[in-house]
């Protein structure tokens, strides 16, 4: 789909928008409806967008397949992590409040903050992974 | 400390170590991340039935939220019990790993494998512990979908219809299951066990709660694979690689049967179920039946693995008769049945995996002279299958004993007399194996050697624990015994 | 009368949603459809979930001021897992199909079967 130029410069426009977008309801997910799961889908929905138009081989040169599974198990690992931290830290699992010493508030912040982003990357990249596993599959002759 | 988090520990670890294996990516030290993680489950859980038994009712409140707001892991000897079991299972099914996934599997899926392996053991381990009823959906869901992925890995195509098939047949089951769990927090307004054990009376009269309860009874008896829902069942594991056969068939039908009995017991309540809707005239008949055909069905099946899988349907049977016997001792049958068709069913799969690694496949026509050419495995199998009929001295006898004397006490002794029947036809197809490995000649002069020693092990190690559960079963009889207890509602 | 009817509503669809989704996973002998069959059938719980939490004229939980009505955000959440459980059994429904149809050359479940006898 390369060839349409319609399809490619609005493409171009949209993708860092789109990123920019998944990247706010990542991050505002503390004070507005928001979070991992949808930002990571719409995160990954751009570079499927963007593998869509280019072609599939053009998007796995900007992320590659091997780096995709690694953040699948990155994301989980930081997931279950800040849980872990939490035992440490003389808590419960996924006892945030545990993080900070002097305010739990704080604490319950940057334990929903490392969670969410966790996952965020783990959906991000298996909603990636499965895209470009069923698009490089070819067809039986 | 590690003591206080137990409950927690069981799930987290191998939930860890399973996106672990992914980043090792080489698959001898996936293998033994995998090894150290289901032993240190195994001990876990062993440390956390020991402290139920003394100490009673353990509970965890994740995230420090106390119930029933927060997700709570309750842990009382029933539950702890079905965990030792399938740590125990898992523990020892890895072990038979390295051998069999490398002989069954293609290179560059081996480490996934773990992955996979360790994500199923981390749902059945969270399906049991857990006191919320919607966080077993969510460990459901993880168990099954590593299932199908396990399962979908056989060599053979029909292992991919399989998977489907069960995929399709399981994600109704657990939609079912949400459904049900749904209408209940709508009449409720709460997920915790407990909490809807103690709100629920109240509500029981409703027709949204029969409705509840009539989708949790369908979807977890797909799951289950009870009489006639138990379709996916023979493909499923028939073409499964020969591991992850004696792994789901030892588990993953038990934990579902412990969250059917925890809905049942636990939640609805005993009352509700047997005294108002009278379930036991649908549990029992439909659990002899079970046993009947799925054991006619087995005895005329060529494939082994296939014949076995069969045979447990007929297993489920027992259980459920055991159930809608609605005593103690009845339930007593079922929790004990639970352990030991876990341990011989597994033990036997373990032995079909030795068969099919050196004769090439499980056909009854590959076994002609095994038992000349394998005695190792063959006494193994034959052990197994004793102790699938009931033999004295295998677990299978403890059992069928608990079964019978629980329908005499209700004086229901046409079920005894089918029980003891069912166990005759048992006779049949393991003597039809029996036939082939001794008494026929094989089809060519291949020199064939025994299983390799890290298969031979896992397998004598179930063995060994059927022979010695059956001898002396005063473990398991005590804890099967304290936790139909407590599900009945009687002493603490 | 009518006003119980509108009510129901959200059930009335629930249902209609939940049986044409069970009757194509019943019905179809195509794996594909199959699969979109059952993604209808678990949306279906979706919607069942999500409208018995929502409190006419309430907002998101988020609380600015007190007093204001906001919808029970227990089913949002509840369903986000279940929703993310069904992308990964649609997803692992099609990986099957792929390999499936790589294997059988179709995804036709009767030709599949005859295939399968043959052999």
């Amino acid at each position: 789909m390369s060839g349409n130029i319609i399809l490619r410069i609005v493409g171009k426009l949209f993708i860092p928008f789109i990123i920019l977008f998944a990247l706010y309801v990542q991050f505002h997910g503390d004070f507005g409806p928001g979070g991992g799961f949808q930002a990571g889908v719409i995160f990954a929905a751009a570079f499927v967008l963007y593998g869509l138009i280019f072609g599939v081989e053009k998007a796995k040169r900007v992320i590659h397949p091997n780096v995709l599974q690694t953040c699948i198990a990155l994301g989980v690992l930081l997931y279950a992590g800040t849980g872990v931290a939490g035992i440490l830290l003389g808590g419960n699992f996924l006892d945030y409040g545990a993080l900070n010493s002097h305010d739990p508030v704080h604490g319950q912040h940057l334990g929903i903050l490392l969670v969410e982003f966790g996952v965020g990357m783990t959906v991000a990249s298996v909603m990636m992974s499965t895209f470009f596993l069923f698009a490089s599959r070819g067809r039986p002759s | 400390m590690i003591d206080q988090h137990l409950p927690i520990l069981l799930i987290v670890v191998p939930l860890m170590a399973a996106p672990l294996c992914i980043l090792l990516r080489r698959r001898e030290l996936s293998l033994i991340l995998a090894v150290v993680v289901c032993w240190a489950c195994l001990s876990m859980a062993a440390r956390l039935l020991q402290r139920t038994l003394s100490e009673g009712v353990i509970s965890y409140h994740l995230g420090g939220w106390p119930p029933p707001w927060g997700i709570e892991y309750r842990v009382d000897p029933v539950n702890a019990f079905v965990l030792l079991l399938v740590a125990f299972i898992g523990a020892i099914v890895i072990l038979y790993a390295p051998c069999s996934v490398n002989a069954e599997l293609p290179e560059i899926r081996t480490s996934l494998f773990y992955t996979a392996y360790l994500l199923c053991f981390t749902g059945l381990m969270g399906m049991t512990v857990t006191g919320d009823a919607f966080n077993v959906f969510v460990f459901l869901e993880i168990s099954s979908l590593s299932t199908y992925a396990l399962i979908g890995m056989g060599k053979d195509r029909r292992a991919l219809t399989a998977s489907y098939r069960y995929l399709v047949m399981g994600t109704v089951g657990a939609t079912f299951f949400v459904i049900g769990l749904g209408l209940m927090y709508m009449k409720t307004g709460t997920l915790n066990m407990a909490d809807l054990a103690r709100l629920l009376p109240q509500e029981m009269h409703t027709r949204t709660i029969l409705a509840a309860f009539a989708f949790i009874t369908v979807g977890l008896s797909l799951k289950l694979a009870l009489f006639p829902l138990h379709v996916w069942l023979p493909n499923a594991y028939a073409y499964a690689p020969s591991i992850v056969t004696a792994f789901i068939a030892a588990t993953a039908t038990k934990v579902s049967v412990y969250v059917f009995l925890r809905f049942y017991f636990t939640i609805f309540g005993a009352d509700f179920a047997f005294n108002n809707l009278h379930i036991d005239m649908f549990l029992v008949p439909l659990g002899l039946a079970g046993i009947f055909v799925a054991s006619l069905v087995a005895v005329f099946q060529s494939n082994i693995k296939r014949m076995l899988a069969y045979s447990s349907v007929a297993q489920v049977g027992y259980m459920m008769v055991g159930v809608g016997l609605f005593s103690v001792t009845g339930l007593t049958a079922t929790l004990i049945h639970l352990f030991n068709h876990a341990v011989m069913k597994g033990a036997l799969f373990l032995a079909v995996g030795c068969f099919t690694l050196r004769l090439g496949g499980c056909e009854l026509a590959d076994l002609r002279g095994a038992g000349r050419r394998m005695p190792v495995t063959t006494t193994a199998f034959i052990f197994g299958g004793l102790s699938l009929i009931g033999v004295p001295l295998t677990v299978g006898f403890v059992s069928k004993w608990y079964l019978v004397l629980a329908a005499l006490e209700r004086g229901w002794w046409p079920v005894a007399v089918l029980v003891l029947l069912g166990s005759l036809i048992a006779v049949a197809y393991i003597w039809r194996v029996v036939e082939a490995a001794y008494f026929q000649k094989p089809d060519n002069e291949r020199e064939i050697s025994e299983a390799p020693l890290s298969m031979l092990i896992p397998t004598w190690l179930l063995i060994g624990a059927t022979l010695y559960f059956g001898f002396t079963a005063s473990f398991t009889g005590g804890v099967a015994q304290r936790g139909a207890e407590i599900l009945m509602g009687i002493g603490s | 009368m009518i006003e119980i009817d509108v009510g129901l509503i959200n059930y009335w669809v629930v249902i209609f949603l939940m049986m044409t989704g069970f009757y194509i996973v019943m019905a179809s002998r195509n794996l594909i459809k199959k699969m979109v069959g059952l993604s209808l059938f678990q949306s279906s719980v979706f919607i069942m979930y999500i409208t018995a939490g929502k409190v006419l004229g309430g907002t998101a939980p988020i609380l600015t001021k007190p007093g204001t009505d906001y919808s029970n955000p227990l089913p949002h959440v509840l369903i986000l897992t279940a929703i993310v459980v069904g992308i990964a059994t649609t997803g692992m429904g099609m990986a099957l199909i792929i390999r499936i149809n790589e294997a059988y050359g179709t995804v036709e479940e009767n030709e599949i079967r005859s295939q399968d006898a043959a052999e």
